[in-house]
C-alpha cells in the first residue's frame, strides 16, 4: 500500500494570527510556523496502517513556502517514509484551484492507493481542497472521515453529520479527508528525529511539474478583495438582577435570535 | 569560537519533548502531586517517546543519541514537572547507566533492554542513614558465602527504588579493608545488583517528602540478602570510584532539570503578570514585577549556558568535574530563587499547592541538597582551583 499525506504549515493558533491586510495574505511572521494538527491526525491514520502493515509507504506532500521543510522533518520524524515539498514563489498567495491543481501534479504518477488529508486547515478554512484534488485525479472522495478503515482495495470510514452517521466506502485508489475526531497523533521519538534526515525529501518547482507559472495561476478562481483587521470586541450587555433578571436574559436571546 | 546553537536533531527533539510535556505530562502533575503518586501513564508513554534510551545506543534498544540530548529531554520536563523529570534522569543516570558502562554482557543481556525501553525501572542505592555526601562511612556489608554475595544492611532516599516496574536495584557495600600505598587502609566499596523480589530485600513505606512527591523514593532494607557471586557490578572494589564518575554527568543531568525549574517559573510568572490586574493595570507593567521576572529570566539563562558548557566537554572527551559542579550549583540556586519570586509574583495564589509555582517553590529545595549539596559543589570547585 502506497500512502500519501498531505501536510500543512500553518500559523500557531495559540499565537496571535493576523492577516496581512495590503496583500490580504497571513502574515506568517506573526506568529511561530506549526504543523497543522489536522494534517498530523490525517498522517497518523497512515502510520496505523503502516505500524500494522509491513511495505507499507507513506509520503507526506506539501505547498509551502521555505519553511514549510519544517513540516515535512516533523512528518518524516513521526514515521513517513518520504517527503515532497512543491516550494516556488510564482505560488505566493496561491488559492484554493491552483494549490489543487499543483497538489494533483506533485503526486508520484499512479504510484499511491490512497490520498488522506485534513478536511479543512486552521488558517485558510476553505475545506474544499481534498475534493478538488480528488477532482483533478478523477478519482473517489470520502470526505469528513471520524474513522477510516483500510483494506486491500477498498477505504471505508464514517461520516457523522448533525442528521446521523454515514458508513461510506470507495475502491482505491481514493481521497479521503478526516476530521478531528480520527486518530490522535504521535510524538515523533528521538530515533525517528535522527532517521528523518537520512530519509528522502525532494523539492521541487513548478517548472520540475511540467507547470508553468501561467499555467498554474491562470486557474485563479477567487480574488480577495479587501482584508481589514477583526474589529476590537465591544462591552458586552450587562444584565442587573433586580428581580427581572431571567425575563431580560430570555428577550436578549430572543433578539439575538439564540432561542 | 564555540557557541550554543542548538543543531536541527536537537531543536526537533525539544520541540518533541516540550509538546509531551505540556500536553501530556502538565495536566496531570498537580494530581500525582496531590495524591503522592507514580504516574505510570505517563512513564509508560515517555518509554514509548525513547526517553529512557536517549543516551544508549540502538544495540541495546537505546535512541542513538548522546547525553546532551537526555539533559535537553530533562530541561523540557522540568519545566512542568520535576517528579517526572528526577523519575527519568534517576532511571538513566542512577539505574541504567551504571550497568551499561561496568555491566558485563551477561548482565546487560539481562536488564539493559527493559531499563532502555522504560519498561522497567532500576534504583541506585548508595546513600545510607548515616553516609550522605561522606559515602566512604558506608555501613552495609557484602561477604562472599557459597558463591553467593550476602548483603546486610540499610539504605536511604533511593528513588524508582520501589515501583511497580522497578526490577533491579544496584547497591554499594563494603566488601573488605583496602591497604593504600602508604600502608593506610579504607574500607573497599563494592556495587552489587540486587533484582526486586529478592527475599531479605524490601522497599521500606514511601517518604512524605516536601517535593517532587510524585517520585517513588524509599528507604531500602537489606537483610540477609543473597544474590549469585555473578551479581557484582564492576570490579570488586572499584564501586565508589565507578559510582563518582556517574555523579559527574549526573550533575550534569540534574543542571538541566533545574534549569527547566528555572524557566517554569519564569513563564509562569510572565504569564501571570500579563494577566492579572491590580490597580487597574496588568501587574507586568510595573517596574517592581518586571524587575523581578528580568532577574529571573537572568538565572535561568546563566544555568543553561553552564549545563551546556558542561556537556560540550563532557561529550569532547575533556575534564568536565569542575563544570559540572558550577552548572549544579549555579542551575539549582537558580530553580529555587525564581520559585520563590515566582511565588511572590502570584500572591496568594503561589502559596496553593495546586498551583506550578507552588510546587515549583517545594520541588526545587531538594535541587541544593541532592546529587551532591551545593557545599559539595563549593568543595568540587575549591578542589580544581588548587585550594
Amino acid at each position: 500500500m502506497k500512502i500519501v499525506v498531505l501536510m500543512k504549515q500553518v500559523p500557531d493558533t495559540y499565537g496571535e494570527r493576523r492577516l496581512d491586510t495590503q496583500t490580504g495574505r497571513v502574515d506568517r511572521g506573526s506568529s511561530e510556523a506549526i504543523v497543522d494538527e489536522i494534517s498530523e491526525r490525517a498522517l497518523e491514520v497512515a502510520l496505523r496502517y503502516k505500524d500494522s502493515h509491513k511495505g507499507t509507504h507513506v509520503t507526506v506532500l506539501t505547498m509551502g513556502p521555505a519553511s514549510a521543510n519544517a513540516a515535512l522533518r516533523k512528518g518524516l520524524s513521526m514515521g513517513a517514509d518520504a517527503a515532497i515539498h512543491v516550494l516556488d514563489d510564482a505560488l505566493v498567495g496561491a488559492d484554493m484551484g491552483q494549490t489543487a491543481a499543483v497538489l494533483a501534479a506533485a503526486l508520484p504518477r499512479n504510484e499511491y492507493d490512497l490520498v488522506i488529508a485534513g478536511n479543512e486547515s486552521t488558517d485558510g478554512r476553505g475545506g474544499a481542497v481534498p475534493a478538488m484534488l480528488a477532482e483533478h485525479l478523477n478519482l473517489p472522495h470520502l470526505s469528513f472521515l471520524d474513522s477510516v478503515e483500510l483494506s486491500v482495495g477498498e477505504v471505508s470510514g464514517e461520516r457523522v453529520s448533525e442528521y446521523g452517521s454515514l458508513d461510506v466506502r470507495a475502491p482505491l485508489p481514493a481521497v479521503v479527508s478526516i476530521t478531528e475526531r480520527a486518530a490522535e497523533a504521535r510524538f515523533p521519538n528521538f530515533k525517528g528525529i535522527m532517521t528523518a534526515k537520512r530519509k528522502p525529501l525532494s523539492v521541487v518547482s513548478l517548472a520540475e511539474l511540467g507547470l508553468g507559472p501561467a499555467e498554474a495561476l491562470a486557474g485563479a478562481r477567487s480574488v480577495v478583495l479587501c482584508a481589514s483587521a477583526r474589529p476590537a470586541r465591544a462591552a458586552g450587555t450587562k444584565i442587573v438582577d433586580e428581580g427581572n433578571a431571567g425575563e431580560q436574559l430570555a428577550e436578549f436571546l430572543a433578539a439575538n435570535r439564540l432561542i | 569560537m564555540p557557541g550554543f546553537e542548538l543543531g536541527e536533531e536537537y531543536r526537533d527533539l525539544v520541540e518533541m519533548v516540550r509538546d509531551f510535556a505540556d500536553q501530556v505530562v502538565a495536566p496531570v502533575a498537580a494530581r500525582h502531586d496531590a495524591e503522592h503518586s507514580f504516574p505510570y501513564d505517563v512513564v509508560r508513554q515517555m518509554g514509548e517517546l525513547g526517553l529512557f534510551g536517549l543516551p544508549f545506543p540502538e544495540e541495546w534498544g537505546g535512541q542513538g543519541g548522546d547525553f546532551f540530548a537526555l539533559a535537553l529531554a530533562l530541561e523540557q520536563l522540568g519545566r512542568v514537572d520535576q517528579s517526572v523529570a528526577i523519575t527519568l534522569e534517576a532511571a538513566v543516570c542512577l539505574g541504567a547507566m551504571p550497568l551499561y558502562r561496568f555491566g558485563s554482557q551477561e548482565q546487560k543481556e539481562r536488564w539493559l533492554p527493559q531499563l532502555v525501553s522504560g519498561q522497567a525501572l532500576a534504583g541506585f542505592g548508595l546513600t545510607e542513614p548515616g553516609a550522605g555526601t561522606d559515602a566512604g562511612a558506608t555501613r552495609t556489608t557484602a561477604r562472599l558465602e557459597d558463591g553467593q554475595w550476602v548483603i546486610n544492611g540499610t539504605k536511604e532516599f533511593i528513588t524508582n527504588s520501589g515501583t511497580d516496574i522497578t526490577e533491579l536495584v544496584t547497591v554499594t557495600a563494603v566488601t573488605g579493608t583496602a591497604t593504600a600505598a602508604d600502608g593506610s587502609t579504607r574500607k573497599e566499596i563494592s556495587t552489587f545488583l540486587v533484582p526486586a523480589g529478592t527475599p531479605g530485600f524490601r522497599a521500606e513505606r514511601a517518604y512524605d517528602k516536601v517535593g517532587w512527591r510524585a517520585s517513588d523514593t524509599h528507604p531500602l532494607t537489606l537483610a540477609g540478602v543473597r544474590v549469585p557471586e555473578g551479581n557484582l557490578l564492576g570490579e570488586r572494589g572499584r564501586g565508589y570510584a565507578n559510582f563518582l564518575a556517574t555523579l559527574d554527568e549526573g550533575r550534569i543531568a540534574i543542571a538541566a532539570l533545574a534549569t527547566g525549574a528555572a524557566q517554569g517559573c519564569v513563564d509562569e510568572a510572565v504569564r501571570y503578570a500579563k494577566t492579572r490586574t491590580a490597580f487597574g493595570a496588568a501587574i507586568g507593567t510595573y517596574q517592581g514585577i518586571q524587575f523581578r521576572i528580568a532577574r529571573m529570566q537572568v538565572r535561568a539563562h546563566t544555568a543553561r549556558l553552564a549545563y551546556y558548557a558542561a556537556a560540550e566537554r563532557m561529550l569532547a572527551g575533556r575534564p568536565f568535574k569542575t563544570e559540572a559542579a558550577m552548572a549544579k550549583l549555579v542551575a539549582g540556586e537558580a530553580a529555587m530563587d525564581n520559585a520563590r519570586d515566582a511565588t511572590q509574583v502570584f500572591g496568594g495564589y503561589g502559596f496553593i499547592n495546586e498551583t506550578a509555582v507552588a510546587r515549583h517553590y517545594r520541588d526545587s529545595k531538594i535541587l541544593e541538597i541532592g546529587e551532591g549539596t551545593t557545599e559539595v559543589q563549593l568543595m568540587l570547585i575549591a578542589r580544581g582551583l588548587g585550594l
